[in-house]
């Protein structure tokens, strides 16, 4: 509510107005850190390592990949319960087509170049065709999504069964499995020319942001606030990277094959595994879907639809063909985190994605995605997909029986959504 | 007389066994402000729903500056410049008041992406016209007052510089003060060669802003006057007894 014409003085504002970030994100920061902490006290100091840091990394990708297309999803009052079951579909599809069609009925070898490409086309068609027909049931013949994507839920993981005969199919090609995590990283040079980049564009981002600003004579924040933004993001992206980059190559991997490691011999060679493909993979989506959400179109009539579907209908927005296309976005989501959960493993099993259903709607949930429509951050049900798999991991750790897990897992989820309720009621907003 | 710029002969329309509409005809001129009166649930905005796209007809026809016109979607009212403010405001409140005026519409950079600074400066030229104490461009709608609201709806009705221009109850929420700039707005578009639809329950703020008033009740057309023809207690007889006075006499 500040008072905007030029003459009179900005009203006062106390310190976190002046940065103007957003009180959530900083609240939902606030609580992975916690949740980091107890669980680092809890195991003495082994939760904060930088290996485990890299192995909870690596465990987020697959749902905080598929946690931003539900984004979308919820956003725009919907829900889709068959993510799990279309990845394991996705990941069938993919090892046959890696394992058994390209060499048996095209007659490229086992290892040809090609196969791994080929079967990643081939999987993110595979999503976003059975995305698009559930969200073609979903948009023009009106059957509410609960019930399309729990009858998807049973479809398609028996789909996958079927394709495969139950069998596991593997071992998986040794390019696609790269996307795994661990398996294909970029070591501590490349990190570091990444996370240089990445740093430059996000100031370069904040930059023009404020110029344009300028240009039309808004209000900016101050010089002071904005530089420290700048600050707090250039340390995070850096921070992050040199922790990656502190997890070493244990040496006896390294003796297998010291030419990987760009070593001569083992003795002495000391290398990183730096950023996994599949973070990047990640950081890629990301990126891509808050550009979607928050610069173009689509995401604008996403949101106004959630707001209000029939004040979108009436503004000339075709909703239906907008449920098509996020249901199919949330396909080819789910196809891309089918190839980093089954490189990860490096075979693909009839239960791969088992329950990610659940865990990728606590994830946008947990992250702010509000079920009654109109709100929601890609940034927050990232944040939330790596708590839920901090706490996993964490009570793993600790040595907590999995039925406990579950337990907590799912107080927290309604617990989450409670704080966030009274929030929103504190700052006024309706949602 | 001039061709009208929108023609409505004999519509109908029905909602189970309601019917809403039922064999209306109505024309309106450029330059020229029509009143629809009546009773609630007469079928004002259901028939004036059905020439922005919002409902598709049962039976009838419009006619477009003399051509038949097919509207089945909102989008195809608005390609014949058609802008309609709704009673209900058709507001999206999660989003600002620029991303709701712009909505459908958005104005993109050259790369596509949508342009918000360039909306929001827009939105705060026309609103400076409209409502200059508007100052909430940043918060979602739903923070707004009712009138706040139906400001950013009148806006969006009219940034597009629309030929025919529907307002159902535009003024419902609005303060007096405000209430005097839609009339005056209202003045200057018809000036600029408008036709607006106009619906109020005001009957004299209606004597003053209308050329003619037509009054429904019960989904069937009453009758049609030039102001200058009628009184007001005309119109209210009109409007309560459903009889036109001046065809009985
Ligand atoms: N979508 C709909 N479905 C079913 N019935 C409807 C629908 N829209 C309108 N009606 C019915 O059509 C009739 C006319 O409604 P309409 O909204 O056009 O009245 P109105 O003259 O605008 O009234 P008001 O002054 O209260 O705005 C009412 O009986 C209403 O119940
Ligand atoms: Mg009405």
């Amino acid at each position: 509510m500040s008072d905007q014409s030029a003459p009179t003085p900005p009203p006062k504002r106390n310190f976190l107005q002046s940065l103007e970030v957003d009180t959530r994100l900083l609240g939902m920061i606030g609580a992975f850190f916690v949740v980091c902490i107890i669980f680092n006290i809890l195991t003495d100091g082994r939760f904060l390592t930088p290996r485990n840091i890299f192995n909870l990394t690596i465990q987020t990708v697959s749902v905080a990949i598929m946690a931003t297309g539900m984004v979308f999803v919820i956003v725009t009052r919907h829900i889709d319960l068959s993510v799990g079951a279309l990845l394991a579909t996705c990941t069938a599809v993919m090892g046959m087509t890696q394992t058994q069609w390209l060499p048996n009925l095209m007659g490229l070898e086992l290892g040809h170049p090609m196969i791994p490409w080929i079967t990643i086309a081939v999987g993110l068609c595979t999503g976003a065709v059975i995305g698009a027909a559930q969200g073609w049931l979903i948009g023009y013949q009106a059957i509410p999504a609960f019930i399309v994507t729990l009858g998807g839920l049973l479809v398609w993981r028996n789909v996958g069964w079927w394709l495969t005969d139950g069998a596991t199919i593997g071992p998986l090609d040794q390019t696609f499995v790269l996307f795994g995590g661990i398996s294909g990283t970029l070591g501590a040079f490349w990190s570091w020319i990444i996370g240089a980049a990445a740093t430059v564009a996000c100031l370069l981002a904040i930059w023009s942001g404020r110029s344009t600003k300028t240009k039309h004579g808004f209000p900016v924040k101050p010089m002071w606030a904005e530089l420290s933004i700048m600050g707090v993001v250039v340390a995070a992206i850096l921070g992050f990277v040199a922790v990656l980059n502190s997890y070493t190559v244990p040496s006896r991997v390294i003796a297998r094959d010291p030419g990987l490691f760009g070593c001569e011999t083992a003795d002495g060679c000391v290398a990183a595994y730096g950023l996994p493909y599949s973070v990047l993979v990640l950081i890629t989506v990301a990126i891509v879907m808050t550009v979607i959400a928050l610069r173009t179109r689509l995401g604008r009539y996403i949101f106004a639809t959630g707001g209000n579907p029939d004040a979108a209908e009436l503004s000339g927005i075709n909703t239906r063909l907008l449920t098509v296309k996020i249901f199919a976005m949330v396909g080819v989501l789910s196809a891309l985190a089918g190839i980093v959960a089954s490189a990860r493993l490096g075979y693909h099993t009839n239960d791969i994605g088992t329950l990610d259903e659940l865990r990728v709607i606590a994830a946008a949930v947990i992250g702010g995605t509000a079920l009654s429509g109109g709100v929601g951050t890609i940034y927050g049900a990232i944040i939330g997909a790596l708590i839920m798999q901090s706490l996993q991991s964490g009570m793993a750790m600790v040595g907590v029986d999995a039925p406990y897990q579950n337990i907590v897992v799912g107080a927290v989820l309604v617990a989450a959504v409670w704080i966030d309720i009274q929030y929103r009621k504190r700052v006024g907003a309706k949602s | 007389m001039s061709t009208p710029l929108v023609e409505m002969k004999n519509v109908s329309i029905a909602f189970g066994g309601v019917r809403a509409v039922d064999d209306v005809s109505i024309e309106l001129h450029a330059g020229e402000v029509v009143g629809l009166l009546g009773h609630n649930g007469a079928g004002k905005s259901t028939l004036i729903k059905m020439l922005s796209g919002a409902y598709k007809m049962d039976s009838g026809e419009i006619w477009i500056e003399g051509n038949r016109a097919t509207i089945n979607s909102p989008r195809d009212s608005r390609d014949y410049n058609i802008e309609t403010i709704y009673q209900t405001l058709a507001l999206a409140d999660n989003l600002d008041a620029a991303s709701n005026l712009f909505l459908g519409r958005e104005l993109t950079t050259p790369l596509g992406f949508v342009d918000d600074s360039t909306m929001e400066a827009e939105t705060r030229k026309i609103m400076a016209r409209l409502n200059p104490n508007f100052k909430k461009l940043k918060e979602p709608v739903s923070a707004l007052s009712g009138g706040q609201r139906q400001s950013v709806a009148i806006a969006r009705a009219v940034y597009f510089n629309a030929k025919i221009l529907i307002m159902d109850e535009p003024t419902a929420a609005l303060g007096v003060h405000e209430t005097a700039m839609v009339a005056e707005l209202i003045g200057e578009l018809k000036k600029q060669g408008l036709g607006i639809f106009l619906i109020s329950h005001d009957t004299r703020e209606m004597m003053e802003l209308c050329d003619r008033v037509s009054v429904m009740k019960n989904g069937k057309m009453i009758g049609t006057e030039r102001v200058e023809d009628v009184t007001e207690d005309d119109i209210l007889s009109m409007i309560i007894l459903g009889k036109n006075p001046k065809s009985a006499a």
